[in-house]
């Protein structure tokens, strides 16, 4: 049970290179923090600098109200569970989860009370005699869970956990790790690349973009209110469609000359990007009204049925978009649909890719 | 599993063919020797090789009454045992040390594998250059810091000094594979023993240690067979069997039993007995060791 909380956290490596620049999260006790965003973008970095595995350049990393800079890994009280599990493959599975607790003198009767109890959560117990190499990669995601979890820790350190997992025992294992966590109600770091983990397991969500956080907040905020194109593009599967315009006094102009009616809209910069997300197009039929929206000519390039839904892959004023039909589309290549994006739905960001 | 994978050849000579080197090499060089070894091994022959008479298991017979042969036995033991755990404990020191370095990793490990390059007897004579005691730099040292170094004439001095040389020479190689197996145990072991609350020695003991078991295994067969065939020029350039028969291998005793002294019958039963002894030490080693031995 403890708070986590980075304060301008800097990570300058020897080459001069600035991985993490200055980052600031504030992680309430008993929340699952999910750090997001391509790879290099310094998550990885700044989670090793939470479990201690990295040194730290500048700023502070505080536990449960205590600067833990200059403490090493095993004095902070957290546990990790790494990408590939990093399982100790001479032990059996109990000794891979009784390691850490011996290591610290625990009496064996309590060693024992601990690993089996841990064992029962994660369905192990028949497991336990068994080594890491006869495991299928599902089971040592739990051995490497259990090896946190029978430490009681302040902290839970995920580093890219499901990424070794095929796609439907990550979706079930994502379901597990959310579980256990509120459960146990232990405070959570958890690395990933992959935004849908990012959007359903956390609680406070931040996104990373080259060593700096673009933005955090709860995922559906971050969602609906993106705070740059970076964030715009990397939260939602797929992306927001970006397209660059400029502007003038009487509307927006896209790229290929194209005058689009954007009656309220009004943008300060010259040069602009309008964003919207593939769900929120309305394919006009031709009677309805715009009022207050943009309405578009979109010249289909093909369409993908994915089963409930179709993603209808097209060009908007020499920009490549995408639109997201529920059921199946009738649309052919070549065709021309003509869409409207709601005012509310429209997002518009500064020709520096910041939220206007 | 292995019976699908399986390549088959439709053509019936090809696989020969291919096997066919390989093959002729093992027959030339070792099967042919080992059979003139053991043909000889139940012969007498004069020095001339004017009279050969059929003697049976007489050569061996002989051989293993003799003190001297069982004296040059133990001396082997001493001698294998020593430089094997010299030569390996070294070398995994001097490998966990150099997986620290950060700074000028290639200078130092190149460095470390240089006496490997240095044929055995020129690193005898080495060795010999630096603790003769007549002459040598370390012996001259080590006399005026009030020691009786002699190992002219001390056979546990002699031993010692042989013993130093093998497992120099030995230590690069041993240097070599240590540094791959400690370079292939992932960083995540390490550090996850670390955030586990083990210590640098502990993580040592309990977790690298056991994880390089295959190297270690791997190398102990080398060693010993190092130790048993390889070490004869630095025996030959240092002490040359001596003082008295102090030094004197099982390898030693053959050849100046057969090439010096031309009791040729003698000598093959040696080899023949050393040929089995190997064998024997090898399949010790793996019925038994390899089954203590985690792979990945």
């Amino acid at each position: 049970m403890a708070s986590v909380e980075l304060t301008n956290v800097r990570k300058v490596y020897a080459g001069g290179v600035e991985a993490v620049k200055g980052v600031d999260i504030d992680i309430k006790d008993g929340a699952l923090c999910v750090l997001v965003g391509p790879s290099g973008c310094g998550k990885s970095t700044l989670l090793r600098m939470i479990a201690g595995l990295e040194s730290i350049t500048g700023g502070t990393v505080e536990i449960d109200d205590k600067v833990v800079n200059d403490l090493g890994p095993a004095e902070r009280d957290i546990a990790m569970v790494f990408q590939n599990y990093a399982l100790y493959p001479h032990m059996k599975v109990y000794d891979n989860m009784a390691y850490g607790l011996r290591n610290r003198g625990m009496p064996k009767d309590q060693i024992d009370k601990r690993v089996r109890e841990a064992a029962a959560t994660l369905e192990l117990t028949h497991l336990l005699e068994r080594r890491p190499r006869e495991l299928s990669g599902g089971q040592r995601q739990r051995v490497a869970m259990g090896r946190a979890i029978v430490r009681n820790p302040k902290v839970f350190l995920f580093d890219e956990p499901l990424s070794n997992l095929d796609a439907k025992l990550r979706g079930q294992m994502r379901v597990e790790i959310k579980n256990l966590q509120r459960q146990l109600g232990v405070t959570s770091v958890y690395v990933t690349h992959d935004q849908l983990e990012a959007m359903t397991l956390a609680d406070i969500l931040v996104v990373m973009n080259a060593g700096a956080v673009e933005q955090i907040g709860a995922p559906l905020d971050i969602y609906e209110k993106p705070a740059s194109t970076f964030v715009a593009s990397f939260i939602g599967a797929p992306p927001m469609n970006l397209i660059p315009v400029t502007a003038d006094e009487s509307g927006l102009i896209l790229k290929d000359g194209t005058r689009i009616g954007a009656q309220g809209i009004v943008v300060s910069d010259k040069d602009a990007i309008i964003g919207f997300r593939p769900e929120d197009l309305e394919v006009a039929t031709g009677t309805e009204s715009h009022i207050g929206g943009l309405l578009l000519d979109l010249k289909v390039l093909g369409v993908e049925p994915v089963g409930a839904e179709s993603y209808v892959y097209g060009i908007i004023g020499g920009e490549r978009v995408v639109v997201r039909v529920a059921g199946r589309s009738v649309s052919q290549p070549d065709d021309h649909l003509r869409v409207i994006i709601p005012k509310e739905k429209l997002h518009l960001f500064g020709g520096n890719g910041k939220r206007i | 599993m292995a019976s699908s994978t399986r390549v088959t050849f439709p053509n019936k000579v090809l696989p020969y063919l291919l096997l066919a080197p390989q093959l002729a090499i093992t027959i030339v060089f070792f099967y042919w020797p080992a059979s003139q070894a053991i043909r000889q091994s139940v012969l007498r022959e004069d020095p001339f090789g004017l009279s050969t008479q059929f003697v049976g298991l007489g050569n061996f017979k002989r051989i293993l009454s003799d003190p001297n042969y069982l004296n040059s036995l133990q001396v082997t033991i001493v001698f294998s045992i020593a430089t094997a755990v010299i030569a390996m404990g070294f070398a995994l020191l001097f490998a966990v040390m150099a997986d620290k370095v950060i700074r000028g990793k290639g200078v130092y490990r190149t460095l470390m594998i240089w006496p490997y390059a240095v044929a055995p007897a020129i690193a005898g004579m080495l060795w010999l250059f630096l603790f003769n005691p007549s002459m040598g730099t370390f012996a001259y040292m080590i006399r005026s810091a009030g020691y009786n170094w002699d190992p002219l004439l001390n056979s546990n001095q002699a031993m010692l000094l042989v013993v130093a040389a093998a497992a120099w020479k030995q230590i690069s190689y041993n240097f070599l594979f240590f540094v791959a197996g400690l370079q292939s145990i992932p960083k995540s072991l390490i550090e996850a023993a670390a955030i586990d609350g083990a210590g640098e020695t502990k993580r040592f003991w309990t977790i690298i240690f056991p994880l390089l078991a295959p190297t270690t295994f791997f190398l102990l067969v080398v060693n010993t067979v190092y130790a048993f065939f390889d070490t004869f020029g630095i025996i030959h350039a240092v002490t040359g069997g001596g003082p008295g028969k102090a030094t004197e291998t099982l390898v030693y005793k053959v050849y100046n039993d057969g090439f010096v002294n031309l009791i040729l019958g003698d000598s093959a039963a040696q080899s023949v007995i050393l040929m089995v002894i190997v064998i024997g030490l090898t399949a010790i080693q793996f019925r038994y060791v390899e089954r203590k031995v985690h792979y990945g």
